[in-house]
């Protein structure tokens, strides 16, 4: 027997959403990103002033593509629930937060994208 | 009571600045920066899957000096980013709410964050041949 009231039930939004999960995923990739970030530094430090050929090397390293992937999956997530947040508590229009949210998911998902394929042409040889 | 009367809660603006409060928010600000740092990440890895011109006029950028700046404020933000995320994860835990512990480890993550971006960017000169 539900205690919500029938309002509440077609909006299909309970008393807090889904902030538990949001909450959660936020930590568990800011977790996995103190030591890809610490990684990411320190190994990219490497190329300050780099040519091409440098890079190449870098970038084509097996291991170091792994790394790379799991880095960009756990930015871009991070970054994405972060930002929401943001938009959340300073946007106030509805108009306004739904456009705002919208472009700033699809710009997330297609830097994520970019960030993906870069990292695997090097990884797999092209 | 008239209610048009009644005493408002004073406006963010009113309050002293704190060292919590001000970190706090630094961590949201650094947060954005962040965010648009991997837009930056994005252009220097496609640059590189695009071919040697694109990928050194990247570096070019990256190298000039308002490249560097940007990439100096990336770096500290990245850091103190960091640092406070683990405080935040020791409140998730349960740890450190008392006033001077908090005060304590402010401090100690802005002092780290300051350390590390010094340290990762004599790091940097190093690599490239200038320090």
């Amino acid at each position: 027997m539900s205690m919500r009231t029938p309002l509440n039930r077609a909006r299909g939004s309970g008393s807090t959403k889904d902030g538990t999960g949001h909450w959660w995923a936020q930590r568990l990739t800011g977790v996995a990103l103190v030591p890809l970030t610490l990684w990411f530094v320190f190994s990219v430090i490497s190329l300050a002033g780099a040519d091409y050929a440098a890079f190449k090397a870098w970038a084509g390293d097996y291991g170091r593509a792994v790394l790379l992937i799991l880095l960009i999956i756990a930015i871009f997530h991070h970054a994405q629930l972060g930002l929401q947040v943001v938009i959340e508590d300073y946007v106030h229009k509805e108009a306004t937060k739904v456009v705002m949210m919208v472009v700033m998911k699809f710009a997330v998902y297609l830097c994520a994208a970019g960030c993906l394929v870069a990292v695997l042409k090097f990884a797999l040889g092209s | 009571m008239d209610s048009r009367q009644r005493p408002l809660s004073p406006h963010l603006g009113i309050y002293r600045p704190q060292i919590t409060s001000v970190l706090s928010i630094l961590h949201r600000l650094t947060g954005v920066a962040l965010a648009f740092g991997a837009v930056l990440l994005t252009y220097w890895l496609s640059a590189g899957a695009y071919g040697p011109e694109a990928f050194a006029r990247a570096q070019e950028f990256m190298g000039s000096w308002f490249g560097r700046s940007i990439l100096l404020g990336l770096t500290f933000s990245l850091f103190y980013h960091l640092c406070n995320g683990i405080r935040h994860l020791a409140w998730d835990a349960g740890w450190g709410f008392e006033l001077p512990t908090l005060r304590a480890t402010g401090w100690i993550v802005l002092i780290a964050s300051v350390i590390l971006t010094g340290v990762t960017w004599v790091l940097a000169y190093k690599a490239a041949g200038i320090l």
